[in-house]
């Protein structure tokens, strides 16, 4: 207390304040936390002394409700989570159950959740550093920026018919084919995001309010980065070079040639130029994806799911005309098909870190645990750490620079 | 990728001899189990031993089996080592009595709200943790929702009025 004290700039007269430090409380419906968030803030002036975090304004018990749906239900409470980038987790629940049931997808099924997912994590990193651009200052770089996200949006809308909260996908596939109107959008967010995405760096980057705003301001070393769990843009911002996509490749990562960018501090300016340089990154994946998917010549470019007619919901049209798509769709409906009891632990790069799966099954028709890793969960106990002794208005960037969202949070 | 599953199951033996159990390769990650009192100590030899670095805590949950006597509940950790770039999953069973188990925040600072979240749902209390309070529920409630003897409502009940939500 006493170091307090001395920090104080006005001399105030004996006795006529009490207290050295005050109480804010930043959010829960703060507009600058950009989700439903609270901070209980001891402040000694405008200097952060300590910060206590609550969560749990939105949570919506998945966990519990998992244990009672099968698993085609749950692909809509994994939209939930991260919701700017809904398809990374639709797939990846498709991909833990896939790994449970032993389905093996065709290499077009492959890139083509390649495709969207690194569309939706261009997507998610996009708002992630915009939203920081606004919260210094700068609204231009969010208001151009945004109509590439729609762009996205109508990708996904013709892929699956849904925007934000998409359901994208089955198990072991895609729900129809990509049609040419989806890779016609895509050709076009191939040819002009680029540029659209050099002129926010050139808004951004070497911008002097912005440079001064964001570097140095809270900095958190590699060693506690990952001893506090960091996974994702804001672990790599430390320096250290983890990302599921090289570790532990999925759905043909592992075809794909790209760079692993990483920062050196750690700090609010790393976080933004990682999640940039991975937006060109990804940019580049969903190229090599695309050329390998144009490579497909006769039946193999018609596939767009996985031959397991006992997990993969049949098209409507069949369900109506033929009598054994009529019969999968009742026994997966109706939860009658096999299910093997067994523990598995997938994951996958989610936009803001490592997207966890722990699924339990013993063998009926609903998962009788699971869990999810919820990246912004773990890492986001580091912010009073990393916000300790700094200003509030470094706080409020450091918030929006780790991209947290409240519905992953709080599952 | 020096390390396999192998080699650490076979330390673990060696230092541990029989206390440490149950091992199990479902989707090749290696699984195992330790007796309850033991968890600090099989996770400190983790994450010390120069070959094995478990430096990562991945995940940390747990699970409810009402039907296994004494040992009721599960907590389940996942840890990784970053370098050799595997994955181990460590289990501690636990009666529903006394749920004690030793906190992790002294190795991981990751675990402090992984622990509360798992004392929120699953009642386990940590013992030595800096701050075990609920995290997700409500601070008034009074049970632990995730147990399975709290199942969830009705589909199809029918004395519910509400207006709101047309039921």
């Amino acid at each position: 207390m006493s170091e307090t004290i001395s920090r104080q700039h006005i001399k105030l007269p004996e006795g006529s304040i009490e207290k050295t430090t005050t109480t804010l409380n930043l959010g829960p419906t703060h507009p600058a936390t950009h989700g439903v968030f609270q901070n209980i803030l001891e402040l000694d002036g405008e200097r952060i002394v300590n910060a206590e975090q609550t969560v749990g304004y939105i949570h919506r018990a998945f966990e519990k409700l998992a244990e009672r749906r099968p698993l085609y239900q749950i692909t809509t409470l994994t939209d939930r989570l991260n919701y700017c980038s809904s398809p990374i987790n639709n797939m990846g629940w498709h991909l833990t159950c896939e790994k449970l049931l032993g389905v093996k997808t065709p290499k077009r099924v492959d890139y083509l959740r390649v495709i969207i997912m690194e569309l939706s994590r261009i997507s998610d990193h996009l708002i992630c550093n915009s939203i920081l651009g606004v919260d210094s200052g700068a609204f231009t770089g969010f208001l151009y920026v945004m109509q590439y996200r729609e762009l996205i949006y109508e990708i996904y809308e013709e892929v699956c018919g849904s925007r934000l909260t998409t359901n994208m996908g089955r198990i072991g596939g895609f729900e129809r084919n990509f049609t040419n109107t989806a890779f016609e959008k895509l050709e076009k967010f191939l040819k002009e995001y680029p540029d659209v995405l050099r002129e926010f760096e050139n808004l951004f980057t070497r911008n002097r309010i912005f440079m001064e705003r964001t570097i140095g301001t809270g900095p958190i070393s590699a060693e506690r980065a990952l001893n506090y769990g960091f996974t994702g843009p804001n672990l790599r911002a430390a320096g250290v070079d983890y990302d599921v996509r090289v570790h532990t490749p999925y759905s043909s990562y592992q075809d794909f040639d790209f760079e692993i960018p990483v920062g050196k501090t750690g700090d609010t300016y790393d976080r933004y130029l990682v999640r940039n340089q991975e937006m060109w990154q990804s940019l580049s994946i969903i190229e090599q994806a695309y050329k390998k998917v144009q490579e497909f010549k006769g039946a193999e470019a018609e596939v767009y799911h996985a031959d397991a007619p006992e997990y993969y919901l049949p098209p409507k049209q069949d369900v109506y005309t033929k009598m054994e798509a009529l019969i999968w769709h009742f026994k997966i409906v109706m939860g009658e098909t096999e299910i093997p009891p067994g523990e598995v632990y997938h994951s996958v790069e989610g936009a803001n870190g490592e997207l966890g799966f722990y699924l339990i099954s013993d063998g009926g028709r609903t998962p009788y645990r699971l869990h999810f890793r919820r990246p912004c969960f773990i890492y986001y106990q580091a912010f009073s750490e990393m916000t300790k002794g700094s200003m509030i208005s470094d706080a409020i960037l450091v918030m929006s620079s780790m991209n947290l969202i409240a519905g992953e949070m709080d599952a | 990728m020096s390390l396999t599953n192998e080699t650490i199951k076979t330390r673990l033996i060696e230092k541990f001899g029989d206390q440490v159990s149950h091992f199990e390769e479902p989707y090749g990650l290696l699984t195992f189990e330790a007796p309850k009192e033991m968890n600090l100590k099989v996770m400190q030899f983790l994450y010390d031993d120069p070959e094995l670095r478990f430096l990562f805590l991945t995940d940390l949950t747990a699970v409810n089996y009402p039907d296994k006597q004494g040992r009721e509940l599960a907590v389940v950790y996942h840890l990784h080592n970053l370098a050799d770039n595997i994955r181990i999953r460590f289990k501690v069973f636990t009666d529903i009595n006394t749920p004690e188990i030793f906190t992790a925040t002294q190795l991981y600072a990751s675990a402090n709200w992984m622990e509360r979240e798992t004392f929120d749902f699953f009642g386990v209390k940590f013992v030595g943790h800096p701050n075990l309070k609920r995290i997700l529920n409500v601070d008034e409630m009074t049970y632990h929702p995730l147990l399975k003897q709290y199942p969830l409502e009705d589909q199809t009940r029918i004395d519910k009025d509400d207006a709101m939500f047309g039921r």
